[in-house]
């Protein structure tokens, strides 16, 4: 083994960064003129092959090969040199590989320009009151009437549902078929008149989530994405060009040192709780789920630089994830102490003390619902890593 | 970059599985946890045969010249298949003796290497080189795995320096009943044996053949969770209650999938370890302590799991899970129990 990226893949490096050295001066920039030098900079990083490599050339993408290893030094000459990537969010994530693969041209033509230069932004329309897991079982309907789809119900759980200009959304279009070949995966305008949108307060107090109601509300025949009926396949398409990043670890990295900073902030027994043996042993406890989650991402990304399917692990990474952020939060709890009784005040005002930790030890919660719970995780890690059989429940609920 | 098994890797393991699997079938493992003896012979020869004892050895000096992640690998599948062994402290001891310039010391290498003269570890103290008290002229090790069939003790020195004993006058074995009934341990009493002494006191090799032991223990740990997930597994998928495999129901399945995730991630983090000590890399030392504890903790986890996921016939003598649990004892313990080496982890990330 060997955790070096290679010669090849250090000149690569020495152009990206070269690029990045005359291309990426910001200096005083602020407000409107720095948006403008971002996106200018953003089309430059593009020609250049570094951004939008998935995108083909005639929607503005760089089109090329994927290479997970060139991908990884993007990333980590961009963060270095503090220069913005890609516009990220569902659209870039979900919808634009959805539309590569599925869209039509007009689709194409009309959505992918402008979902990467930010102009139009999308939520994703899955959930509903009623449907969770199960998904489904979606009851949101579409109806065919003329040229447009009238669409009726109700979306929920939609994240940045502020901001979304556009859905991305799975409703029932053939009331007659059988659960899943019932749906279709449609493209919905939220700047109308039958478009609600309601955000959701959660347990932290934030609302990060929105829910959205369609009442009559409108879509043009065209924005029915691959087949009637076949939407539950349509949402399945994934991203697959060089998806694996070392980075993916780094989120849960970046938290240990921060709880291995906090206990050198707090006391305990009148001395920096560090030195306590008792959280010596926690901290040590949950490294070693941090390092198996770190390094098997390293093990991923290499087996997606030579082309091969990450397996049973891959399958385990949101869940580690998840745990382990539990682990955490307890963790920090007890290090914060009685300054868990203090409620923390909003993100990015100054001079919040060790309380802003119950944001992590609250949100560590929503990791284990959000993007499949974690009893689903279970189910999938069973069943397609480990081949055992499906529940009964679901064999019949199809 | 490349961070899983190359092709050379993975043949190794499926040649040491297959070996494994012909000469040390069930019955056999059975016989062995019934019997007295702390060594299998046929078993032994058969490993040796395909040069294991070498492994670590350079090529100049006869051996196959490869690291310490790939003996790992091979320890992995050992633990996998509750292998008498001591196959570690053989790969180890070639690569110590290989390592030392002690020219009485390198005439046993061949014999090492070949697994004609059977190597065992005897540390002694509190595993940990800085606690080893024995001498050859004087002192008490316990926990010496195969001590009755071993030629050659890689003994622990007074203030954590290693000497190469050989068996014989000098040397008394007095065996333990064992826990772990596929390595037995004896104690073992030095007075005046006949040895070289290979690293001083305070040595810095002396630290790296610590980590390397416990890397191997660690890959030892993760080979046996590994079984203990795919017996569960396996049996989940044949035991039919109520009429449909219990396999079926989600209680199990995510104690299944709770099981795999203890070990499946674990597997990149002994592979890191290994990495970090061939490539000398400034955290291997941590690397090693944190493989160490995370992984065997996570063995008797797994083990206890795979009793409970079985039922009754787990809980029996006969079904032979019970030697999988009682490795896990062994690997927790032997080398410095997590504890100590989470503690260890501590004070070198200097907190």
């Amino acid at each position: 083994m060997d955790l070096s990226y290679g010669a090849e893949a250090e000149t690569f490096r020495t152009e990206v960064r070269d690029f990045l050295r005359e291309r990426w001066q910001p200096g005083a920039l602020r407000g409107a003129e720095l948006k403008d030098y971002i996106r200018a900079f953003r089309l430059r990083a593009t020609e250049a092959g570094y951004l939008y490599r998935a995108i083909p050339k005639e929607f503005g993408g760089a089109e090329q090969p994927a290479d997970v290893v060139r991908a990884q030094v993007i990333r980590e000459e961009f963060g270095r040199a503090r220069a913005p990537m890609e516009i990220t969010g569902n659209g870039m994530n979900m919808l634009v590989p959805t539309l590569l693969e599925r869209g039509t041209p007009e689709q194409k033509a009309l959505f992918i320009r402008q979902t990467m230069s930010g102009d139009y932004q999308w939520g994703q329309g899955y959930s509903e009151p009623g449907t969770g897991s199960d998904l489904a079982s979606v009851r949101t309907k579409a109806e065919l009437v003329g040229d447009e789809w009238v669409i009726n119900g109700q979306k929920i759980w939609t994240s940045q549902g502020d901001r979304a200009t556009h859905m991305f959304a799975l409703v029932r279009t053939e009331p007659q078929a059988s659960k899943h070949a019932g749906i279709s995966y449609l493209l919905i305008d939220l700047d109308q008149p039958g478009v609600t949108r309601r955000p959701i307060k959660q347990m932290t107090g934030e609302s990060g989530f929105f829910e959205f109601f369609f009442d009559n509300a409108r879509s043009p025949a065209s924005w029915l994405v691959g087949e009637r009926g076949d939407g539950w396949n349509v949402s399945r398409t994934t991203l697959k060009h060089e998806r694996a990043s070392i980075g993916s670890a780094a989120g849960l990295g970046g938290q240990f040192d921060k709880l291995v900073e906090l206990a050198q902030e707090v006391t305990r027994n009148g001395r920096p709780a560090i030195q306590d043996p008792e959280i010596r042993q926690a901290l040590t406890r949950i490294e070693g789920y941090v390092m198996a989650h770190r390094y098997s991402s390293y093990r991923l990304f290499s087996l997606a630089a030579s082309g091969e399917e990450g397996g049973l692990v891959q399958l385990m990474m949101k869940l580690l994830l998840t745990e382990t952020g539990h682990e955490m939060a307890l963790a920090a709890q007890e290090l914060i102490g009685d300054e868990a009784l203090i409620e923390p005040a909003p993100a990015g005002t100054r001079g919040r003390g060790p309380e802003k930790w119950l944001n992590q030890i609250m949100g560590s919660l929503g990791n284990s619902i959000a993007g499949g719970t974690t009893n689903i995780q279970r189910n999938i890690i069973a069943e397609r890593g480990l081949g055992l059989p499906r529940d009964l429940a679901m064999e019949v609920g199809k | 970059m490349r961070f899983h098994p190359s092709e050379e890797q993975l043949a190794i393991q499926d040649a040491v599985r297959r070996t494994l699997a012909d000469v040390w079938p069930n019955e056999r493992l059975h016989a062995f946890v019934d019997g007295e003896a702390d060594f299998d012979g046929e078993s032994w020869q058969a490993l040796m045969a395909m040069g294991l004892g070498g492994l670590l050895v350079p090529e100049d000096q006869g051996g196959a010249g490869l690291g310490l992640l790939d003996a790992a690998m091979v320890a992995e599948v050992a633990g996998q298949a509750a292998a008498a062994g001591p196959l570690a402290a053989q790969m180890i001891a070639a690569m110590i003796v290989s390592k030392s310039t002690n020219g009485a010391a390198k005439a046993h290498l061949a014999g090492i290497a070949s697994g004609e003269q059977v190597v065992t570890l005897a540390f002694g103290g509190d595993w940990l080189p800085e606690t080893w008290g024995a001498t050859p002229e004087a002192g008490k090790v316990r926990f010496v795995q195969s001590a009755a069939a071993a030629h050659l003790f890689v003994l622990g020195t007074a203030g954590g320096g290693i000497a190469l004993v050989e068996a014989g006058e000098g040397v008394a074995i007095e065996p333990v009943a064992s826990s772990d009934r596929t390595r037995r341990l004896s104690t073992v009493t030095f007075s005046g044996a006949k040895a070289q002494q290979l690293f001083e006191p305070g040595d810095p090799f002396v630290a790296r053949i610590f980590d390397a032991v416990l890397v191997l223990t660690a890959a030892d740990a993760l080979g046996g969770a590994q079984y203990c997930v795919d017996l569960s597994v396996g049996y989940a998928k044949e035991r039919e209650q109520f009429g449909q495999p219990i396999g079926r129901f989600q209680a199990l399945k995510h104690q299944l999938a709770q099981m795999a995730l203890e070990v499946e991630p674990a597997r990149a983090l002994m592979w890191y370890a290994g990495y970090a000590h061939d490539a000398n890399l400034p955290d291997a030392s941590r690397a090693a302590a944190m493989a160490k504890a995370h992984i065997a903790d996570r063995f008797v986890s797994v083990a206890r799991a795979a009793i409970a996921a079985h039922g009754g016939i787990g809980y029996t003598w006969e079904y032979g899970l019970n030697n999988w649990f009682r490795r896990s004892l062994f690997d927790r313990a032997a080398f410095g129990s997590p504890t100590v080496h989470r503690g260890r982890a501590a004070d070198m990330a200097g907190w």
